[in-house]
Parts: structure tokens; sequence; C-alpha cells
């Protein structure tokens, strides 16, 4: 492949809206509930039901809108998209077919070396469907799991201004940053909550024309869509370099096999026969509606991004990593709005902070760990009440239990030793056993001072004060 | 527009309707009668009038987004011609590569 091809990318991303209720019925849309508790007539599709709008799904799929800059259409209305599958009770599925609620959008996405603007066609408002469980002890029958059948979706289209998996991924993760600062969706990829198709295709450089596309399904994940992108560009590659011509199709990502596969004859030409959704009325929104929401819209991620770097002098690099969450922002601002020094913030919740979600997997908002215990914690080190060596133990012991660090310092003992006296004992016991160290630094060799305070904070367990260990123990071998 | 036996077979596919020939040829008359007569309206001037999304003249009806109460399981599950594990159960179907 190399220099041969361009490659044009767009993306399709399915976003469940973070309502409580569906769509059109006041079921609950909680995820992991057993099999078939959350339906009702409406969700189940039975005959002489009628589907009334969730008020919350629209003006979070219009905040959507704004936020990713689009137009808001002020007539909009839904569509039945015809088709048989056992996921779909009503053999319809209620979407928008030519009057979607956003049109005409678009984001600046930033990867490692360049920046470019991807387009949004449209944002629409659809249902979802139920779930298929192949598995388990029936051999001759699917079971349908029909509690996700009405989950609020709203479906993020671009146009083909996308040209490399990396700007593919770095797209979505601008987006899925976008979502959760809106607070519109939770975006949890393992939960289905985000979910993403691409189309793929390629042309040989300097052609106007777009080349054939696939279309690529199943990926569950940012490193599988990339993957699976990677892996289908040079599979057409292969195809045009061989002579022969890709195929209009749609493709399955198999994840464990890392390879595209065609659906092709499994899938039945599709004739959705759209028509205007009868049991739904259309949709007007007004100005006054738009600014009421607009309002509602906080601080998006590229705009918070460079207030921390404005407004608290931190490198790219780190307001890049804070910002990326909502929830770790938050907690970063909290923590130097009570303790006034952004860099050591940042470097404890980019550093340790970050470090400790990872291992047990949590998210900040999951954790005991609060702000102002942060801010407590780096007072007592300004203070020198513990050395940055207990603050970690200290930091550890918060996250774990919660505690306030003051607590945490008293009932551990991890109070630093400052006091002259205290400290001069365990120095004096530390010249006496090292002999050996204590020549050397006398016969000027310098570095053997920093075994000597080694000494002593193994024998205070790391207590003491550094700079006066340091201090004193010049003094009392000069 | 005028819909032949061949049209009536694709529609009757996508419904699922299994249509004998006789079938086939008396839906295609009435196909075609229906589309006659729905015809009609293309006499008249349309040129200024918005397309008609909905019957009725009425928008913006919603409700708030609080949880009620769902269907019991078992009354849900209660016309299904085969059910298991609390589940709805279909004749398998599998989405598969080749």
């Amino acid at each position: 492949m190399g220099a041969d091809y361009e490659v044009t990318i767009g993306l399709e991303v399915h976003a469940q809206l973070d309502t409580n209720t569906k769509i059109f019925c006041s079921c609950s849309t909680e995820f992991g509930a057993e099999p078939n508790v959350h339906t009702c007539p409406v969700c189940l599709g039975l005959p002489g039901v009628l589907p009334v709008l969730n008020k919350k799904a629209v003006e979070y799929a219009i905040k959507t809108g704004l936020a990713l800059n689009c137009d808001i259409a002020s007539f909009s209305k839904f569509d039945r998209k015809n088709y048989f599958y056992p996921d779909l009770p009503k053999a319809y599925q209620i979407s928008q077919f030519d009057l979607p609620l956003c049109t005409d959008g678009h984001i600046n996405v930033k990867t490692e070396d360049e920046e470019v603007r991807v387009r949004i066609n449209r944002i629409h408002m659809e249902e979802d469907a139920g779930k298929l469980v192949h598995d388990g002890t029936t051999d001759e029958g699917s079971l349908v799991d029909y509690n996700r059948v009405g989950t609020p979706l709203i479906e993020i289209v671009t146009e083909p201004d996308i040209h490399s998996p990396a700007q593919a991924v770095a797209y979505l993760k601008e987006l899925k940053s976008i979502l959760e600062y809106l607070e519109v969706s939770d975006c949890n990829m393992a939960e289905g909550s985000l979910r993403c198709d691409a189309n793929a295709s390629i042309k040989p450089k300097g052609q106007e024309e777009l080349g054939t596309k696939t279309e690529l399904k199943n990926m569950n994940s940012f490193k599988a869509i990339e993957k699976a992108l990677k892996y289908e560009i040079k599979r057409q590659a292969k195809v045009l370099n061989a002579g022969k011509e890709v195929i209009q199709e749609t493709r399955m990502w198999d994840d464990d096999l890392g390879k595209t596969f065609s659906m092709r004859g499994k899938e039945e030409a599709h004739d959705y026969r759209y028509f205007p959704e009868p049991d739904l009325v259309p949709m007007e929104v007004d100005e006054s509606w738009l600014e009421k929401i607009e309002e509602d819209i906080p601080e998006l991620p590229t705009d918070r991004k460079a207030r921390f770097i404005n407004e608290f002098g931190l490198p790219e690099y780190d307001a890049e990593v804070l910002t990326d969450s909502k929830d770790i922002a938050d907690f970063f601002e909290a923590t130097v709005n009570k303790h006034d020094d952004p860099k050591s913030v940042s470097n404890w919740v980019m550093g340790d902070l970050m470090r400790l979600l990872n291992e047990e997997n949590l998210e900040i908002n999951e954790a005991d760990i609060t702000a102002d215990g942060l801010a407590e914690m780096l007072a007592l080190m300004d203070d020198g009440t513990i050395s940055s060596k207990i603050a970690k133990t200290v930091f550890e012991e918060m996250f774990k239990t919660g505690k306030d660090p003051d607590t945490i310092v008293e009932e551990k003992g991890l109070k630093q030793i400052s006091d002259e006296d205290e400290l001069g004992n365990v120095i004096d016991g530390v010249i006496e056993n090292n002999p050996d160290a204590v020549a050397d630094y006398k016969g000027g060799k310098d570095q053997a001072i920093g075994y000597l305070v080694g000494q002593v904070m193994k024998e205070t367990r790391g207590k003491a004060d550094p700079q006066l260990t340091n201090q004193m123990l010049r003094e009392k071998l000069s | 527009m005028k819909i032949d036996q061949a049209t009536v077979e694709k529609v009757a596919m996508l419904a699922r309707l299994e249509l004998a020939s006789d079938e086939e040829e008396k839906m295609t008359e009435q196909l075609n009668d229906i589309l006659d007569y729905a015809d009609k309206l293309n006499e008249l001037d349309t040129e200024d009038v918005k397309p008609t999304a909905h019957a009725l003249p009425i928008k913006n009806v919603f409700r708030e987004d609080v949880v009620e109460e769902s269907l019991d399981r078992d009354i849900a599950l209660k016309n299904a011609p085969e059910k298991e594990s609390g589940s709805f159960k279909v004749p398998k179907v599998i989405e598969t590569g080749e």
C-alpha cells in the first residue's frame, strides 16, 4: 500500500442517551437487569398502543447537535424503517429518515501531527433494538431479551472527511469526550452505550472520484476500530493491486482472528420502505427552546483545555490529559481551588491518582478520594508535616480508605521528624554504625552523604525531614 | 406508476406473505386500481403546498422522563409461542461471516 492510495473513511456512531426511561414509553433503561423485566405493551409492539416521545431524549439530541455545531431542524419527524428480525418486536424501527433533527455540523480533531475538520452530515434520533442471546443451553433456538428495545439512541453520521485509522480514533475520542461533558450518554463501550460502524474506501492518489466502499461492523472498542480499518485498507489495496475490484458490501470484524469477513449472501437485500410514523406527531423546535438548551451546555473539552493552559499555566500535555474526562477535570479544578499550586496538583492527579484508578479499574467518581483530601494532603506537605515520600503512602491510604490525611498521619504515626533533638539522636546512631561511609565522606566522597541520609530514612521509616537530615549530617561530620 | 406481478412478488416477500399465483394476479390488479385512484390527486396543482408530515394538526406531544412500572414478566411472555429462562425463544438466528 503506502504512497499509492488515499484512504477515505466515514463513521456512524450510535450513542445511547442517558435518560431514565425509554424513548417512547416509561419503562426503565437500566442496564444489566434480568431479561424482559423492563418491557410494556408499547415497547413490545402489542397492537393498539401509542408511543409518546420522551422530552428529555429530544433535548439531549438537540444538546448534542448544538455542541457539534449542527443546524437544528425547526421541523422534524419520525419514520418507520421496516425489516424483520427477532430483536425488533414491531418489525419496524422508529427512526428518522428525510428530516433528521440535526444536520451540517463539524468538530475539529487533533492527531499527533495534524488537525482536521470532520463534518457531521446528520444526527437523528431512533430507538434501540433488543438483544439476541445465541449461546447457552438452547441448541435449536435463540433467546430474545427486549429490555433494550426502545432505549433512545442518536446516530451521528460524518461526511467522508477522515483519511486514516488514527484520525478515525481521534474523532471518536473527541466525540466521546464531548458526549461525556454534555452528560447525554455514559459512552460505555463495553455495555454498548457507544457503538461505531465505519465506511472505508481507497482510491489512487490524485483521483477525484472515491473508490468503492465497504461497511465495517462489530467493532467493540477504539482499538478494534483502528485494527479493523487498518486491516480493511490493506485488504482493499491487495484487491486493487491484483487488478480486481472492491465489492460494495458489509463486512464483519472478527477481533479474535483480526480479520474482516464478508456478509455477502447472509444479508438479504435491504429495502426498508421508510414512511412517516403515523403514531407520532412532528416536532417543532423554536428559538426559545434552543436558547434554553444552549444555556445547559457546559464548557467543552477543547475550551477547557485552552483555559487550563492559560489560567493555570499547565503544559499542553497536562491540560490534554486532565480535560479528557470531565470528572477528572472537575476533580483537578476542585483541588486547585483549595490548594493553589496547579502543577503540583496536576502531577498528583496524572501520576498517582490515575495509576491507582487504572489499577483498581475505577472511575474517579467511584473512588473514595476527594479533592478536599488531596488539597489537605498537599498542604501537609507544604508545611513540612509530611515528606513527599510519606505523602505517597498517605495518598494510597486516602485512596483505599477515603480517610482524611490528618487522620491517616495521626493513626499511622507518619508525621515528619523535624525535631532537631529527636533527629539528632537517630543521626548520631547512624554515624556510629556506618564508619565506612563516614570515612568515605570525610575522605572527600560527597555522594556518601546520600547513603547516610538513606540510613536515617530507613531508621525513621521515611519520616525524617530529608533536608534537615542532610544539613544536620553535614554539620555533625564537618 | 404501474405495478407488475414482479413488484407484487417482491413486496409480498418483504412482508413475508406467501401468495398463490392467482392471488398475485388479483393483487396486481387491485393495487393498480388503488394507485390509479390515488393518481387523481396529481391533477391538483400543489406547487405552493407544503408536504404534509401528519394528518393531525398537532405537534410536540411529549412525556416527562419518569419511570413507571413495567409489565410483569410472566404477563409479557404469556402469549409467546415459546419461552425459556425469562426470554422469548425464536428459531435460531446467527449472523456469521463466511
